[in-house]
């Protein structure tokens, strides 16, 4: 319990953001919270309250596991990697060939997302391959 | 008449006996109530007594901690019955240490400066990141299910 006292405010902030299948557990002294948000400001804000309360994230003692939720409706999405281009592989994992690369900033079109972690997608040129999902942004 | 009068006492006393001794189902609930909330893991627990019968609800995070609400609630007096409808939280999924190590070496190739170690599930962070990058690693990392991030990372 004494965790959930620590981070009190970050499960109230995310129980006041109306986070999906919120779950709040505690397991071997570490809390784990899950949970779907409706965007990704949402998420951030609940990393920076999670921030203030630990700063640098350096206790150890929380996993903020808040995924944002993707309409299904979604086919397009932008590429925002820093500034680099981004690697299309054949398989998910970055221990996989590069079969294409897509620009930053270009959009292209999502394919699907069974893996979490990396997407599937298809550039204009016809170059099929997963990305990492970090790299994505949904076009509405 | 006096026959009658007699029996009129009888019931008083009767009516009375019965509120006297029985705990009314606000005293029940408050009583069991008060013996739940002793005990620490019991905390989420909802109470709900009818006729003396006690409804447990709520969510606990174990068998342990459930059967624990029913024994503490079944020796306060005034109970005749606990029907435990308490659910228990499903247990925190934890990745393997195989799919974990690929996908934790995925979330940090683009930090060079990051290296990156899995062992029973805990990931440990050493090494140097850029203050920007920190939230970003770490919400990666922290959807890959693993069981702790030791961060030691030195901030830039």
């Amino acid at each position: 319990m004494a965790l959930q006292d620590k981070y009190k405010q970050l499960i109230d902030s995310a129980t006041a953001a109306g986070i999906l299948d919120l779950q709040v557990r505690e397991q071997d002294n570490i809390l784990y919270i899950d949970g779907t948000a409706a965007s990704g400001a949402i998420k951030d804000q609940l990393w920076e309250v999670y921030n203030n309360i630990d700063p640098n994230f350096t206790s150890g003692d929380l996993i903020l596991n808040v995924n944002v939720a993707i309409d299904v409706t979604v086919t397009q999405v932008k590429v925002v990697t820093a500034h680099s281009n981004l690697n299309i592989r054949k398989g998910p994992g970055t221990d996989q060939p590069i079969v294409g690369k897509a620009a930053h900033g270009e959009i292209i079109t999502l394919v699907n997302r069974s893996n979490e972690q990396w997407w599937l997608v298809r550039t204009k040129d016809g170059e099929e391959g997963y990305s990492y999902a970090q790299y994505l942004s949904a076009e509405l | 008449m006096k026959f009658f009068k007699f029996l009129a006492f009888i019931a008083l006393i009767v009516t009375i006996g019965f509120t006297g001794c029985k705990p009314k189902d606000a005293d029940i609930k408050a009583a069991v109530e008060k013996s739940i909330a002793s005990v620490p893991e019991l905390t989420g627990t909802t109470v709900d007594v009818k006729e003396g019968v006690v409804t447990l609800g709520g969510e606990l995070k174990d068998e342990t901690a459930k059967n624990l609400a029913e024994t503490t609630t079944k020796i306060v007096k005034g109970v005749k019955s606990v029907t435990n409808s308490i659910t228990v939280a499903a247990p925190v999924i934890i990745a393997v240490d195989e799919v974990l190590t690929k996908n934790v070496a995925d979330a940090v190739k683009d930090y060079p400066t990051v290296v990156a170690q899995v062992n029973d599930g805990v990931v440990s962070l050493k090494g140097e990141i850029k203050k920007d990058d920190l939230p970003k690693l770490m919400m990666t990392l922290s959807s890959l299910k693993p069981k702790q991030i030791a961060n030691k990372l030195t901030v830039k």
